[in-house]
Order: structure tokens, then C-alpha cells, then sequence
């Protein structure tokens, strides 16, 4: 993994840490990453060997890969 | 048009509804209850002769030029102090009144030397005017002692003091007392005795409290407190009203020229934003605008390690048009970017961004604001509907208690904070939440009745507990959130809210905010009457930034402080155009008007206006393009007026992305530190050199009107017209105006705004359309603007920035009133002789555990870099926080900040670093090896001699 996915794997862990009140966590965390992510950005953080997301996030991560 | 001096009217307007009627000089007249004679005179058009009277302070009655006879009452009373009254029958004009007032002024002028036709002010003066208008040819007194001779006072850089001139009318006192709030003049002695002083006997202007904003210069009718300019150059000829370009006050100012050169700048009476005030940056500090520094004709370089080569606009342009279709068939065109500047005009920004998705082919533009208000757009975006404050300044005059959280307006906003200190002086309440004790907290006859010194990125804790009291003491405004809001949303948000460990008292020892002050002051916000809140960098520059936002939104929305006078939610923007910027479709997720990308209906709304397929995607963020950059695949950036190597975070980084791009362009006025990485550069223009707008914090937009050709051969908007053109683009825009009438073809909010339109009304607040042709001063006032008012649950989630023991100081930045933002402007400016330097505030004892004194070298170093600077002892800083200003590169205070950043925005946590500090003997190797880079970046190779 780079720093940049270093990087985006703590934002997206963030994004999911404030968005723990929502009724559907991962749904949540999908949304905000598919509004305010560039391609490349969602691309990154979808890669295979992506490690540390806490499993709110892993499911967003599934979400946005059913969804592409 | 030829020079008018501002009318004046002699007294304040009165704001009765009340309606009185009165004779003046045989013509009747109808005006306000509460007016003065004077004023009603004024209104008639008959002007009173007068001194000590003027229209923006309060009557003194103390000169008796005034004088009236009024029929059936005894004596000639002063028409400045005499209020109208129904059936009043005045006379202004009788031999008696000629006698007494010559008398008056007999008196006056054998006290003034009589060097009219040398003097500065002469034919600007109202002495001179008022001699004239009493008829007085002679003086028959000769003085046995005079005021004659004095000393002048230079000190201040900018104005000059000569007591020998002065007649004692003490307009400069109240005008710092009433209009600024500083209280920096007394009238010292008595009688014949009396003079004025800025502070003890032996003070001078620039070692008293005085921060030259300007207030008494204006005020003083004599040649006694006088611009240094009008002294040098002479009286003006003209005068252009135009619009601040320092912060997101937004005030107006009367450019008075003579032939293309500015003599001075005098805030406008007329101007909705400052109401005739100014602070020291705009009154004065515009003399970058010449300075020797600024980069006149364009340059290019292959590399960074070249010398510049000065080159025609044509070469330039051509140069950065092939390099940027270069890079787009090599590397594809998501490795083009730009940036747009909140210092640049909405017509500049928004055409940056049309380049950017029109020309570029994709999303990757974004602006500053990203660093300092993106939460603020996200989190009033979510709670109301708009990513806009909610108020006009005006409302502040109806505030009964005033929260301020993380701002610093006596620095950062200084004419918006003089507008607040007079509202708090006449009885309101003030709560500050802030780590430092800042000005606001005690100033003359001000002291907050709270200030909570919260710990550095605990707001969405402090807030939150706050909310706490709110809701379980039941002083929720239930009728109007079961109204405005939606009541289920509410409800999940109380019952969070009400949960133990939201108490003041459990979060204590993570705020600590001593839980019973923190219970007051939200008991104080929810029921002292008309509650506002105000807010700064200190609350969006946070990993809880857009959550700090929401909390605030779900206080106003819970106390029903929303929709109307003297409540509301108002960012204080930093720079002049932060608003707009953010308004124009700077930010990579969204076109202007605040509406996503994804949106497709709104794309192919530009799409038909713009000839091309727009990329329905959002685009990278500046930190985003600065990784990608590293990454190796994000390759060139035009950035105009801005500085991100000075203004982002971590330094190290940012100096790594853009040393990774093949092509980056700076637009600007000077060699700025970015440029140092730059291998284009486009000579950018001053405010002074172009027409356009800005629009302030109360989403007001304002005329700036050229005065002045641009020195540098173009306005901006121009320059980036040219280089859409070069890259074969058909831009034809003749004037800004065109750009603005495109903006509100495709923009709802903006859709009854044009320039014609802001000449007539003088500036316009959106939303400006069908619903409200005049604009909207005050927001969702009948609903909100997303329907229900939304509750968001903003839980506190620490950032990951901890102190520990190799950090164990917590560091948050911010600015003064001087300097502006990275001090381009300001530096080069008479301003430095009030901030040379930066210094590091630190507190007694943990600069007594390091052993450090004021004026000490300090070594600050966090995980991201370290740089020295001079600290400063002082309580004003809790013990564990540190503070630094960043207006100067070579302390580089983002050399330590880190890249952590809000969740929701990636707006940086500048207020936030976990640093140490040591003692030091000298500069850092970044910091040398950083001089030595500029040095080397700066190099101008000389064109070769012309024939
Ligand atoms: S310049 Fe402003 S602060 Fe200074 S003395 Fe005059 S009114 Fe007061
Ligand atoms: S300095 Fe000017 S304003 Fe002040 S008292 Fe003297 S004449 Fe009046
Ligand atoms: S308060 Fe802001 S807008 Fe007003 S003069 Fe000062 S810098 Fe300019
Ligand atoms: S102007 Fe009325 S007393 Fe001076």
C-alpha cells in the first residue's frame, strides 16, 4: 500500500468514527465517499490489499464495489 | 467626476417610526422622531455651520456654531443637540445667529495658524469651509497664548498628529470611543489647557493602544489628524467607490484619486457592510499594490533550478498552452488541475473553474476555502439547506447575547467586531468559547460573562454539552422545532444529547471547561433573549470541523435563535471572497450554486451554456491533488492568487507535490513561495486595476471598480480568458459584467444579480430572484431553505493528533489584525512596524519548565517538521497550548503542522498540532535550506538589452 492509501484507509476509518449515529453506518460512509471521492481516489481504496478498515468501512467498501 | 466630500448631515439618523413635521426656514419638513435639528435641516437641504458635529457620532454640543433660533423659546439653542419637535417653527439664518457664530469662530481661528495655502488639507477642511460659510473677513482678537508651535506627532506610519491645529472639537475621541471601541484618546487638562492625547502625557499614536483604523482621521475636521498620502500628495480630484480586498468584512471605501494615483482610501458611509468604518488594512495598507516586488511582465523556465526569462504575454501564454496539452495526451487529463482564489473576484474564480471542467476536461479544481470554511458549506449545507451564514451584520444591533466560538474578530474582522463591541457596551451578553484569552474577552467596558478556555479540538464536546444543559433543564424551544425542524430527527438528537457521558461534568476532564461556567453560559445562550452565535478557523479547522458547524446549527435550531433579527448562524470568512469562491463552483464535487456534479440535469444546464460534455465525477481536493502529485500522476496546476506552500498544511508535503508536476503556473502579483516550484508565471493585477465583485460573510455582493490601469497589462479574469484562447477555447467575454450575467443565467440564487443592478442598489445579498428581487438579508426566515431544519447527531470523536511525551504541547495557529493571511500583502506594507516578526505565545509555566524567557529563540517541533521563531510569555494562553501566527514564510509555522484534516472536507486541523518546544540559537536546516531554495527560485535572468 502507498502513503496516499495509507492516508485515504484514515480518512475513510474517520468518515465512518462521525458517522456512527446514522441508522446504516456503511450505507452512510458509501455515499460520502461516492459524493466527495474522486475516481482514482475510490479506485485506491477499493484495490485488493487494502488493509486497516475498520468493518463499517470494509462493508461501505463493498457497497461501492457492487455498486460499480 | 469631480471630488464631493461625503455629505453629513451633522447627527446620526433616527430609527423612530414616529413621524414629525416642522418648519425650517419658512419650508416645512417631515423626518423621524429622535432627528436633530440639524439633521432636519440637512434633510431639507439647508446646512447649519457647524464643528464639532458629525453624522457618525452621537451630539456633543460643544462648538456653538450651531446655533438656531426657534420661535417662541428663549435663547439660540445648539441645533445638534435639540431634537425636532411637532409645529417647530427654526430659523438658521438671522443677523443675531451671524454675529454669535463669527464671534465663535474669531475665537477659533486666533488660535490656528493661518498657513492655510501650505497646508495639507487645504480645501478639504472644515474649518476653512465653516470660516467661509459664517462670513468671518477678520479677527480682532489677539491671543496672549497660543496653541501655536506644538510638536507634530509622526509616529504612526500612516497619519499625522499636529496639536497646533487642533481646536479641541473631540470628534477624534468620541469617534474612537463611539465608531471603533478602542478608547485610545482622552482630551487631557481643562479649559484653554485641554488637548488630546493617545494615552499618557509622553505617548505618541503608535506606542499607545491605537490600532490605526482610521476612525478619528475621518472624524477630524482640521488639517490636525491627517493622512500622511494627502500631506505628500495633495487633496483628491475623484472618488470610485469600490470594495475592500483583505477580509470577509467586505467594506466599502471611496478610492480618491487624483490623475491614476490613489491618494487615499475613506471607508463609505453608504457601504452596507461597514457602515463607514474601516480597519487599518483597508484605510491603509494598500501600498503593495506599487511595491517594487511585484512581477510586471510574465516569465518562464524549463526547470526550477533555472533563472526566470521575462517573455511576451503571447510566448507566455502560447508556453503554458502546449505544456498543459502535453501533459493532457501524455498522462491523460486528470493530471490537470487548478485552483481558484478567494482573494480574486467571482467573475476570476468562476472562470478559473469553467477553464478547469471546460477546458481541462475535468473536475479537479478547488480554492482555498478548503482550508478554511469547506465545514462550514458542508455542515450548514446539511443542517439548513445553504452553505451560507444566516445573518446581515446589521442583526447584530438586536442581539441580546452573543457567542462567539473560535473567532477573533478584534483581529480577524476588525469593523464587524467594532459593530459588535458598540452592541455589547449598550447591554448584550457575551459568551467567548476559546483556548486564548482573546481582546474580545476584556476590552474597555466589555467583559465577557463567559469565557469558556476549552482545551484545543474539544468545540464538538463543549457543544455538545452544552446541548445537554439545553435539553434536560427543558429550555428547549419546542413550538419552534416541532415547526421549523423535523421532530424525529430532533428527538434522536436530544436523546443523545441527554446521555450521561454528554454531561458538562463527565466531559470535564476532556474539555476542562469547568462544567458549572459551561452550564451558565448555555443557560445564558438559550434564554437571554435573541441568542447569535458567530464563529471562526477556530471551529472549521478541526478533524471535527463540519461536525463543530452541525452542533452549532443544532444549538440555533434548538433555542429557536433562526430567522430573524439579532440570532443566527454566521461564519466569519477570512479572506475577502471566501464566499463567493465557494459560491462560484470552486469546490471539485460541486458547480456554482452549490449543486453536485452528479446532478444531472444542473450539468446539462452548462453544458448547453458551455458547448462541451462535462465529467460527471467529482474531482481531486488540493490535498488530493498534492497526493496524486507524489503519486506521479497528477502533473500540472494553474493556480491563481494563491499560496499553498505558505497557507496548507505540512509544508514538506506540499513542496514534494508540486515539485512532482511537470507544468505549474502561479498567477499572481509576486514571486510568492509557491512560485519557487513554478516554471510559468502570469503577472496577476490588484483590486485597484479591475472591475468585478466580491461577496462578503453576509453573502453580500459588492462592486470592485477599477481605478487604476493595470500595471501589469491585464485583469486577471483576462489573463485566464487568454489562456483558455491559447488552448483554443472561444471565451469573448468583453467585460466582467458578461461573466456575471452568464453566472446568473445558470445560477438560481444569483439569477436577478447584474452589474447594472449593483450600480443602482450599491450590493445585493443572494439569493437575489423571483422570490426576493432585493435579496435576503436574513435566511430562512418563513422555513428552511432544505424544508425541515435537520438534527444531526455530531458525536465527539478526539482527534488522532494526541500529546504524549516527546509532544506534549498542544499548538493552534491564528492570525492579527495587521497582517493578512500569508502577509503577501501586508508585508509589503507600512503595516510590519506592528509584527515583524511571528512569535510563539507560550504560558509562564511551561516556559519556566524549559527555561525560556520573551524574546528567547525557540526550536518548534512537531512529528511533521520542526522551525524556530521568538516566543512571547504570556497568561493569554492556557499552560499546554501554545500559539503562532503564519504571516511570515520564513518561520513557516505549516512546517509543523500536520496533514490531518476534518473528516467530511479534508479542511487541515491547523489548530491542533502536538508539538515541543526548546530553546534554540538559530534558524533550522529546513529553514536554511528553504532560504536558500527562494534565493535560488528568484533568480530573474536579464532579458537581453532591446535595440
Ligand atoms: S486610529 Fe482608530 S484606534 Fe487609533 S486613535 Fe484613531 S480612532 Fe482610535
Ligand atoms: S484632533 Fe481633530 S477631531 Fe480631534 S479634537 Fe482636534 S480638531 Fe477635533
Ligand atoms: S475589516 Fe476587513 S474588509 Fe474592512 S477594512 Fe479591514 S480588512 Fe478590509
Ligand atoms: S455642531 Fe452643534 S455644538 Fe458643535
Amino acid at each position: 500500500m502507498t502513503s496516499t492509501t495509507d492516508n485515504l484507509v484514515r480518512m475513510a476509518n474517520q468518515i465512518a468514527a462521525n458517522l456512527q449515529h446514522e441508522p446504516d453506518v456503511p450505507k452512510a460512509v458509501a455515499e460520502h465517499i461516492r459524493l466527495f471521492w474522486d475516481p482514482r481516489m475510490r479506485q485506491l481504496i477499493l484495490a485488493p490489499d487494502v488493509s486497516g478498515v475498520s468493518p463499517d468501512v470494509a462493508s461501505a467498501l463493498d457497497q461501492l464495489r457492487d455498486a460499480s | 467626476m469631480t471630488y464631493q466630500p461625503q455629505s453629513d448631515f451633522g447627527t446620526p439618523a433616527a430609527t423612530s417610526d414616529a413621524q414629525i413635521t416642522l418648519t425650517i426656514d419658512g419650508r416645512t419638513v417631515t423626518v423621524p422622531a429622535g432627528t436633530s435639528v440639524m439633521r432636519a435641516a440637512a434633510e431639507q437641504g439647508t446646512s447649519i455651520p457647524k464643528l464639532c458635529a458629525t453624522d457618525s457620532l452621537s451630539a456633543f454640543g460643544s462648538c456653538r456654531l450651531c446655533l438656531v433660533e426657534i420661535d417662541g423659546r428663549r435663547g439660540t439653542p445648539a441645533s445638534c443637540t435639540t431634537p425636532v419637535e411637532p409645529g417647530m417653527v427654526v430659523h438658521t439664518q438671522t443677523p443675531r445667529l451671524q454675529k454669535l457664530r463669527k464671534g465663535v469662530m474669531e475665537l477659533y481661528i486666533s488660535d490656528h495658524p493661518l498657513d492655510c495655502l501650505t497646508c495639507g488639507a487645504n480645501g478639504d477642511c472644515e474649518l476653512q469651509d465653516q470660516a467661509g460659510a459664517v462670513g468671518l473677513r477678520d479677527v480682532r482678537y489677539q491671543p496672549v497664548e497660543t496653541h501655536l508651535g506644538q510638536a507634530k506627532d509622526q509616529s504612526n506610519p500612516y497619519f499625522d498628529f499636529d496639536p497646533s491645529k487642533c481646536i479641541v472639537c473631540s470628534r477624534c475621541v468620541r469617534a474612537c470611543d463611539e465608531v471603533q471601541g478602542t478608547l485610545a484618546l482622552t482630551v487631557q487638562g481643562r479649559g484653554f489647557g485641554s488637548k488630546i492625547s493617545a494615552g499618557i502625557a509622553s505617548d505618541n499614536f503608535l506606542g499607545s493602544e491605537c490600532v490605526s483604523c482610521g476612525a478619528c482621521v475621518q472624524a477630524c475636521p482640521t488639517a490636525t489628524l491627517i493622512e500622511k498620502k494627502v500631506v505628500e500628495i495633495g487633496t483628491p480630484e475623484r472618488a470610485v467607490v469600490t470594495t475592500c480586498a483583505y477580509c470577509g468584512v467586505g467594506c466599502t471605501f471611496r478610492a480618491e484619486m487624483r490623475g491614476e494615483q490613489l491618494v487615499r482610501m475613506v471607508p463609505w458611509k453608504e457601504g452596507k457592510a461597514n457602515r463607514g468604518h474601516s480597519c487599518v488594512k483597508g484605510r491603509f495598507a494598500w501600498g503593495y499594490a506599487q511595491h517594487q516586488e511585484r512581477i510586471l511582465k510574465p516569465m518562464i523556465r524549463r526547470s526550477i533550478q533555472d533563472p526566470w526569462q521575462e517573455v511576451s504575454w503571447d510566448d507566455a501564454l502560447a508556453y503554458a498552452a502546449s505544456e498543459l496539452k502535453r501533459i493532457s495526451a501524455t498522462y491523460g487529463k486528470q493530471a490537470l488541475g487548478g485552483i481558484t482564489s478567494s482573494r480574486c473576484t467571482n467573475e476570476e474564480t468562476f472562470l478559473v473553474q469553467k477553464l478547469v471542467r471546460a477546458g481541462f476536461g475535468n473536475n479537479n479544481v478547488d480554492t482555498c476555502a478548503r482550508v478554511c470554511h469547506s465545514p462550514t458549506g458542508y455542515g450548514l449545507k446539511t443542517t439548513f439547506g445553504t452553505s451560507a451564514g444566516t445573518q446581515d451584520f446589521d442583526s447584530v444591533e438586536d442581539s441580546d447575547v452573543i457567542l462567539v466560538i473560535g473567532a477573533n474578530p478584534t483581529d480577524g474582522h476588525p469593523v464587524f467586531a467594532s459593530r459588535m463591541k458598540r452592541r455589547l457596551r449598550k447591554g448584550a451578553k457575551l459568551i467567548v468559547i476559546d483556548p486564548r484569552r482573546t481582546d474580545l474577552v476584556r476590552s474597555p467596558h466589555i467583559e465577557a460573562q463567559h469565557h469558556l478556555a476549552l482545551q484545543p479540538g474539544t468545540n464538538v464536546a463543549v457543544l455538545t454539552a452544552m446541548a445537554h444543559t439545553i435539553v434536560t433543564e427543558g429550555l428547549v424551544n419546542e413550538a419552534f422545532v416541532k415547526e421549523r425542524c423535523d421532530w424525529d430527527e430532533y428527538q434522536d438528537w436530544a436523546s443523545f444529547v441527554s446521555e450521561d457521558r454528554n454531561s458538562p461534568e463527565a466531559l470535564e476532564p476532556v474539555t476542562k471547561v469547568p462544567a458549572a461556567d459551561l452550564r451558565a453560559a448555555a443557560r445564558l445562550y438559550a434564554t437571554g433573549g435573541n441568542g447569535a452565535i458567530y464563529y471562526g478557523l477556530g471551529v472549521t479547522e478541526h478533524s471535527q470541523g463540519s461536525s463543530t458547524v452541525m452542533a452549532i446549527a443544532n444549538l440555533a435550531m434548538a433555542t429557536g435563535n433562526i430567522g430573524r433579527r439579532g440570532v443566527g448562524v454566521n461564519p466569519l470568512r477570512g479572506q475577502n471572497n471566501v464566499q463567493g469562491a465557494c459560491d462560484m463552483g470552486s469546490f471539485p464535487h460541486e458547480l456554482a450554486g452549490y449543486r453536485h456534479i452528479s446532478d444531472a440535469a444542473t450539468r446539462a444546464l452548462f453544458e448547453r451554456e458551455w458547448g462541451v460534455q462535462l465529467e460527471s465525477e467529482p474531482g481531486l481536493r488540493i490535498p488530493n491533488m498534492l497526493d496524486a502529485a507524489t503519486d506521479g500522476v497528477f502533473k500540472a496546476i494553474y493556480i491563481q492568487g494563491e499560496d499553498i506552500l505558505q497557507s496548507d498544511p505540512n509544508t514538506h508535503h506540499v513542496a514534494a507535490g508540486l515539485e512532482a508536476m511537470e507544468c505549474v503556473i502561479v498567477h499572481d502579483l509576486f514571486l510568492n513561495e509557491t512560485a519557487n516550484y513554478a516554471h510559468i508565471f502570469l503577472p496577476g493585477s490588484t483590486f485597484l486595476e479591475k472591475n468585478g465583485t466580491f461577496t462578503n460573510a453576509e453573502r453580500r455582493i459588492q462592486p470592485v471598480r477599477k481605478v487604476m490601469t493595470p500595471l501589469n497589462g491585464y485583469e486577471d479574469w483576462e489573463v485566464t480568458q487568454k489562456l483558455a484562447q491559447a488552448l483554443g477555447l472561444d471565451w469573448n467575454y468583453a467585460h466582467p459584467s458578461e461573466i456575471m450575467d452568464e453566472i446568473a443565467r445558470l445560477t438560481p440564487s444569483f439569477a436577478g444579480v447584474s452589474f447594472d443592478r449593483l450600480d443602482q442598489e450599491g450590493s445585493l445579498q443572494w439569493p437575489v430572484n423571483e422570490s426576493a428581487p432585493d435579496g435576503s438579508p436574513i435566511m430562512h426566515v418563513d422555513g428552511f431553505v432544505r424544508g425541515k431544519g435537520k438534527f444531526v447527531v455530531t458525536d465527539y470523536v478526539p482527534t488522532d493528533e494526541r500529546t504524549g511525551p516527546r509532544y506534549p504541547l498542544l499548538l493552534t495557529t491564528g492570525r492579527i489584525l495587521s497582517q493578512y493571511n500569508v502577509g503577501a500583502q501586508t508585508r509589503r506594507t507600512d503595516n510590519v512596524v506592528w509584527h515583524e516578526e511571528d512569535l510563539l505565545e507560550i504560558h509562564p509555566v511551561d516556559a519556566e519548565n524549559r527555561g525560556i524567557k520573551s524574546g528567547d529563540w525557540v526550536r518548534l517541533a512537531s512529528r511533521a517538521g520542526e522551525t524556530t521563531l521568538r516566543a512571547t510569555v504570556t497568561e493569554r494562553v492556557a499552560p499546554g497550548v501554545v500559539y503562532t501566527t503564519f504571516h511570515h514564510p520564513l518561520t513557516q509555522a505549516n512546517v509543523v503542522t500536520t496533514d490531518y484534516s476534518d473528516w467530511a472536507t479534508n479542511c487541515p486541523e491547523y489548530k491542533v498540532t502536538a508539538v515541543q518546544i526548546s530553546p534554540s540559537n538559530g534558524p533550522t536546516e529546513w529553514q536554511e535550506s528553504y532560504a536558500k531554495l527562494q534565493n535560488n527560485a528568484r533568480r530573474i535572468a536579464k532579458a537581453e538589452a532591446a535595440e
